[in-house]
C-alpha cells in the first residue's frame, strides 16, 4: 500500500496511444457523435415548442429547463477533465468561474429590467434599496448584450490567469493546490455576499424580464437558450478533443504524469498548466452566462465549496481523461439529484456522500472505465492504483 | 435687603461648590438646596407642568425620609388633594403627605379627597426618581435595574448622587453605567462651566460609550468655543485610551481564534504528516466532539442534575473517543485504501463528510442546538472598562495549551510517539525496521481525530454547535499545517496562534471578509517563498 504500485499510467492513456508524436492522428469519437447529438439538441425543444400540452410527445418547460441547466453543467464538467483527467490538477474551485460567468452575464440581464423593477427605477432594484445613486464603474457598459458577453469570458480568463500564474509559479501542486482553490471560492463567495460588493449581496440576481428584447420566460426563448447550451456543449468537447490530442495536449498530460520530467526536458510546466487553466475558467464563464438566463437567478450560493467540488464528481462519476464521461457524469448525477431531492430529500446526502466513496474507492475510472474493464476481465490486475504522479506526497 | 442677601449667599454656595468641585469634579456639582418637602408637595399640586417636574427630582435629592413615600405613592397614582392638602390614603386612613399624621376626613365632606393626576411625563420622572433612591438597595439586580433606568435621559440634578453612587459600587457593571448616567447629565447641563468642568473629568476615562458621548460636544451643536476646544481634547484622549485598549482586545481574541485552529489543526497536522491526505471530513470530528458535549449535557440533566455544572468533564472523554473511534472506522474503511492517492481522498473524505453531516441533521435535527456555559465558564473577567476578557475564551486558551502540552509529550515521550515521527519521516524506512506502519496509520488517525473531537468539546462552549459547524475550519486548519510544516508541532502552534491573531487584527481594520481574503494571498505569497513552512524538516524526505 505505502509503494506506489508500477501500474502503467491509466486514464488518458488508456484512449491515446503511448508517444503519439508524428503518428497518425486518431480519429476523435466526437465525429460520430456530432450527428446524433445535433439530432436531440432540436428535437427536444421541437417536441415542447410544436406539441400541444396533453400530448404523449410534449416535452415540459420544467423539462427543457432541468436539460439545460444540466448541459451547462456539462460544459463544467468537461473544462474541468481538461484540467483534471488531462492536467492533473483538481480544481475544488470551479464554480467561481462559472459564477463570475453568470454574475457577468446577469448585470446585462438586470439592465434588461430597466424601468419594469418593483421600484420603477433606471437602476437595479437592489441598488434602490441600497440607496445608491448611480451606477458602480464597473457596471458601465453592462447593457451591452456583447459587453456583457466579453466580461463573461474576460472576467473568468482574468481571475484564473491571475491566480494561476502565482499558484503555478510558486510550483503548488496537487491536495495544496485543491484546497488554495477552495479557500479562493469561499473568500469570493463572502465576498458576494456582502451588499457593498456592488452584486446584490445575498440575494444576487433575478426577476429578470428580457434578453436582447424577447421576454426572457417565452418558450421560444427558452428553446433557443437550450440549443445554445446544447452548441456550447459540442464546442467545448472539440475543442477540448482537439486541445488535448495536439502536440499541447500531450505535453500537458505529460506534465501530469511526470512534472518534473518534463521539466528537465526543457518545457515550462506552468505555462501549459496556465493555459489550460485558463481555457478551462473561460468554458465555465461561458456556460454560466447560459445557465442564468435559464434558471433565472444567481446568487453567492453558487460559490459555495460544495457546488464546487460536487463539479468533481460529475468529472469522476463519469470517467477523467475521456472528455465524453464527464458530460454523461453530469447528467448522471444531476438527474438522480433531481431525482431524490425531491422524492427523498433526506437520503440525498447521503447517496452523494457515498457516490464519492464508491466511485473513488470501486471506480476509480468513471463509467467510461467500466466498460473497459467488464471487456478486460479476462486479463487480471486491471485499475488499482492510477497514475505515478499521484503517488507522490504533493509537498511543494 | 432681604433679596441682595439670597444672591450673596446662593453665590457664595455656588462658588463654594465650585471650589469642591475643582478638587473632585464629579463629586459635588452645583446643585440649587432642594425645596424642603411642603415647597415641593405645593408645587406638585399646583398645574405648571415644569415645576411639578422640579418638584418629583426635588423629591427624589430631598434626605426627608417621607419624600419617597410620597414618590411610591404618585407612581401607584395614591397620593390625594383634600382642602389644599396633600393625603396619602394608608390602610383605612388618611395620612398627611407632609407630617404623616392622621387627617380626620369627615365622610360626608362636600368634596371628598381628589386624586392627583400624573402624566406621562411626570411619571417618567417619577420613575427615574424613585431609580435614584433604588441605587442604595442591598440587592445588585436592583441596583443595576436602576442605574440602566437612570442612564436613558439622566436629569441634569441628579448627577452628583450618581457619580457618588458610581464611586460607592460594588458591582463593576452597575457602576459603569452610573458613571456615563452622570457624565451625561453633566454634558447636558445649560452651564458651560459645569460642561467644561464634566469634560476635564472625563477625558481620563477609557470608556467607548463616553467618546460617544463627547462627540457631540466637538460639532458646532455646542454653542461655547472653549467646551468645544475642551472635547476636542477629552475625545483625543479617550479615543487614545481606546486605541490601546482595543488592540489588546483584539490581540486577545486572535489568540482565542488561534487556540481554536490549533485544536482543529493539531490532529490534521498528524494525520497529513503521517499519511500524506488531507482528511475532508477533519472539520466533522469537531461536530462530533460538539455533540458529545451536548448529549452529556442532556444525560446530565435527566440523571445527575446535582452534577450539572460539571458536564463536560465527562464530555471531554466521551467526545475524544466518539470522534477517534469514527476516525478509526473512516480510516479502516476508505481512507487506507486510497493512500499513494491524495487528491481521490480527497473527494473521498468529502463524501464522508456529507454522510457524517447528514447523520447530525437525523440524529439531532437540522436546527443548531443550544450547549450552555457551566457557571464557572460564564461571565468576564474585566481588566479595564475596555478590556473584558470572557472567561469561557480564557479557559479554552488554557485548555489548548493542555491539549498541545499531552500531544507533545505522546509524540515525544512515549513509543507510539516515536513511531508516528518515524512514519511521517520516513515510510520504507520505518516499515524496514519493523513498525507496523498500517498500525500506525490507524492509531495516528484516531489520535488525530480524537483531538479534533476534544476542539469540538471547547467549540461548544464558543460557539453554535450544528450538523454544519465543522465545514468551516478545514480550510483554515490546512493553512495552519500549510504554514507551520508538515509535522511540525512548533511550527503548527506558531502558525495556528500568527493566523488567529493576524485576522482579528486585519479584522479591526478592513472588515472580516477582505481579512479573510489578505491571509489567504498572504498564505500563497508565503508558500511561494517558504514552501516547507515556517520549519522546514531537512533531509531527503523534504523532496519525496
Amino acid at each position: 500500500m505505502q509503494t506506489p504500485d508500477p501500474v502503467p499510467a491509466a486514464g488518458m492513456a488508456a484512449n491515446a496511444p503511448p508517444s503519439t508524436i508524428g503518428l497518425p492522428q486518431v480519429r476523435s469519437p466526437m465525429v460520430a457523435l456530432t450527428l446524433p447529438f445535433l439530432l436531440a439538441l432540436f428535437l427536444v425543444p421541437a417536441l415542447h415548442l410544436l406539441t400541444s400540452p396533453d400530448s404523449a410527445l410534449h416535452l415540459s418547460d420544467f423539462f427543457l429547463t432541468l436539460v439545460g441547466k444540466i448541459l451547462c453543467y456539462a460544459v463544467v464538467a468537461v473544462a474541468m477533465d481538461l484540467i483534471w483527467g488531462f492536467g492533473g490538477i483538481l480544481s475544488l474551485g470551479h464554480g467561481l468561474f462559472f459564477a463570475l460567468g453568470g454574475y457577468s452575464f446577469g448585470m446585462y440581464l438586470m439592465r434588461q429590467i430597466g424601468r419594469d423593477g418593483s421600484y420603477h427605477a433606471d437602476l437595479p432594484d437592489f441598488m434602490v434599496f441600497l440607496d445608491w445613486k448611480e451606477l458602480p464603474w464597473f457596471w458601465q457598459g453592462t447593457d451591452q448584450f456583447l459587453w456583457a458577453v466579453v466580461l463573461a469570458v474576460a472576467v473568468p480568463a482574468a481571475v484564473a490567469a491571475a491566480f494561476g500564474f502565482f499558484a503555478f509559479r510558486s510550483r503548488i501542486r496537487g491536495v495544496y493546490f485543491s484546497i488554495i482553490t477552495q479557500a479562493l471560492v469561499y473568500a469570493a463567495m463572502l465576498l458576494f455576499f456582502r451588499n457593498e460588493t456592488g452584486f446584490g449581496g445575498n440575494n444576487g440576481f433575478t426577476d429578470f424580464k428580457r434578453i436582447l428584447g424577447f421576454s426572457i420566460t417565452s418558450p421560444v426563448t427558452r428553446s433557443v437558450l437550450f440549443v445554445l447550451s446544447g452548441l456550447l456543449l459540442l464546442a467545448a468537447l472539440h475543442l477540448t478533443f482537439w486541445l488535448t490530442r495536439s502536440r499541447f495536449g500531450r505535453v500537458l498530460a505529460a506534465v501530469r504524469d511526470a512534472e518534473t520530467r518534463v521539466m528537465f526536458l526543457g518545457y515550462r510546466p506552468e505555462d501549459y498548466k496556465l493555459a489550460a487553466w485558463v481555457i478551462s475558467a473561460m468554458l465555465c464563464g461561458l456556460a454560466g452566462a447560459l445557465y442564468v438566463p435559464q434558471v433565472g437567478i444567481i446568487n453567492p450560493g453558487e460559490m459555495s465549496p460544495a457546488n464546487s467540488i460536487e463539479i468533481a464528481i460529475w468529472v469522476a462519476v463519469g470517467g477523467r481523461g475521456t472528455l465524453i464521461g464527464p458530460v454523461l457524469g453530469a447528467f448522471v448525477v444531476n438527474l438522480a439529484k433531481t431525482y431524490c431531492t425531491s422524492h427523498f430529500p433526506d437520503y440525498w446526502l447521503f447517496l452523494l456522500g457515498a457516490l464519492f466513496v464508491a466511485v473513488t474507492l470501486y471506480l476509480p475510472e468513471g463509467l467510461m472505465g467500466l466498460r473497459a474493464r467488464l471487456a478486460s476481465r479476462a486479463t487480471p490486475q486491471q485499475g488499482g492504483s492510477r497514475r505515478a504522479s499521484d503517488t507522490h506526497r504533493s509537498r511543494t | 435687603m432681604q433679596p441682595l442677601l439670597m444672591r450673596f449667599l446662593l453665590l457664595l454656595g455656588l462658588s463654594l461648590c465650585l471650589l469642591t468641585a475643582r478638587a473632585e469634579p464629579l463629586r459635588a456639582t452645583p446643585v440649587p438646596p432642594p425645596a424642603p418637602l411642603a415647597a415641593a408637595l405645593a408645587s406638585l399640586l399646583g398645574d405648571d407642568p415644569d415645576a411639578r417636574s422640579q418638584a418629583v427630582l426635588d423629591l427624589a435629592l430631598s434626605p426627608d425620609v417621607r419624600a419617597r413615600t410620597v414618590l411610591q405613592a404618585l407612581r401607584e397614582d395614591g397620593l390625594f388633594v383634600f382642602n389644599t392638602q396633600a393625603l396619602l390614603l394608608t390602610g383605612e386612613q388618611w395620612v398627611s403627605a407632609q407630617s404623616g399624621q392622621v387627617v380626620p376626613v369627615p365622610a360626608d365632606a362636600a368634596a371628598p379627597p381628589e386624586q392627583v393626576t400624573v402624566n406621562n411625563r411626570l411619571r417618567g420622572d417619577v420613575v427615574k426618581a424613585l431609580a435614584l433612591g433604588d441605587l442604595r438597595s442591598p440587592d445588585v439586580a436592583v441596583r443595576r435595574a436602576a442605574a440602566t433606568e437612570l442612564s436613558s435621559e439622566p436629569p441634569i440634578p441628579f448627577a452628583a448622587r450618581m457619580a457618588l453612587a458610581a464611586q460607592a459600587e460594588s458591582d463593576a457593571e452597575t457602576a459603569q453605567i452610573l458613571r456615563r448616567a452622570a457624565a451625561q447629565a453633566l454634558l447636558a447641563s445649560p452651564d458651560a462651566g459645569v460642561r467644561l468642568q464634566a469634560l476635564a473629568t472625563l477625558a481620563g476615562s477609557g470608556e467607548p460609550s463616553i467618546a460617544a458621548l463627547i462627540r457631540p460636544l466637538t460639532t458646532s451643536a455646542e454653542p461655547d468655543a472653549a467646551v468645544r476646544e475642551a472635547a476636542r481634547h477629552a475625545l483625543t484622549d479617550i479615543q487614545q485610551r481606546l486605541f490601546w485598549g482595543d488592540l489588546l482586545d483584539r490581540l486577545f481574541t486572535g489568540l482565542s481564534l488561534g487556540s481554536i485552529l490549533l485544536l482543529a489543526a493539531l490532529g490534521l497536522a498528524i494525520t497529513y504528516g503521517v499519511m500524506g491526505v488531507i482528511n475532508m471530513a477533519h472539520g466533522e470530528f469537531l461536530m462530533i466532539g460538539a455533540y458529545g458535549a451536548y448529549a452529556m449535557q442532556g444525560l446530565f440533566q435527566q440523571h445527575a442534575p446535582g452534577l450539572q455544572a460539571w458536564y463536560l468533564a465527562a464530555a471531554l472523554p466521551v467526545g475524544f473517543l466518539a470522534a477517534a473511534l469514527t476516525g478509526v472506522v473512516l480510516e479502516r474503511l476508505v481512507v487506507r485504501h486510497l493512500y499513494g492517492r491524495p487528491l481521490e481522498t480527497l473527494l473521498a473524505t468529502w463524501g464522508l463528510s456529507l454522510i457524517l453531516i447528514q447523520a447530525a441533521r437525523a440524529l439531532f435535527g437540522p436546527q443548531n442546538v443550544s450547549v450552555a456555559n457551566p457557571f464557572w465558564m460564564s461571565g468576564s473577567l474585566i481588566l479595564t472598562p475596555s478590556l473584558v476578557l470572557p472567561w469561557n475564551r480564557l479557559l479554552i486558551i488554557a485548555f489548548a495549551v493542555a491539549v498541545l502540552a499531552l500531544t507533545w509529550g505522546l509524540m515525544q515521550r512515549t513509543r507510539l510517539g516515536l513511531y508516528v515521527r518515524a512514519v511521517t519521516q520516513n515510510r520504507p524506512m520505518a516499515a524496514c525496521v519493523g513498525v507496523a506502519t498500517q498500525r500506525i496509520d490507524t492509531l495516528a488517525f484516531a489520535l488525530g481525530a480524537g483531538i479534533a473531537g476534544l476542539g469540538g468539546v471547547a467549540l461548544s462552549q464558543i460557539s453554535n454547535v450544528g450538523p454544519e459547524m465543522g465545514q468551516g475550519y478545514i480550510v483554515d486548519s490546512f493553512m495552519v499545517v500549510v504554514l507551520g510544516g508538515v509535522g511540525q508541532l512548533a511550527g503548527a502552534v506558531l502558525a495556528a496562534l500568527g493566523l488567529g491573531v493576524a485576522t482579528k487584527l486585519l479584522e479591526g481594520w478592513t472588515g472580516a471578509v477582505i481579512a479573510k481574503i489578505l491571509v489567504l494571498v498572504f498564505v500563497i505569497v508565503f508558500i511561494q517563498k517558504r514552501p516547507q513552512g515556517l520549519f522546514a524538516q531537512r533531509g531527503r524526505h523534504a523532496d519525496a
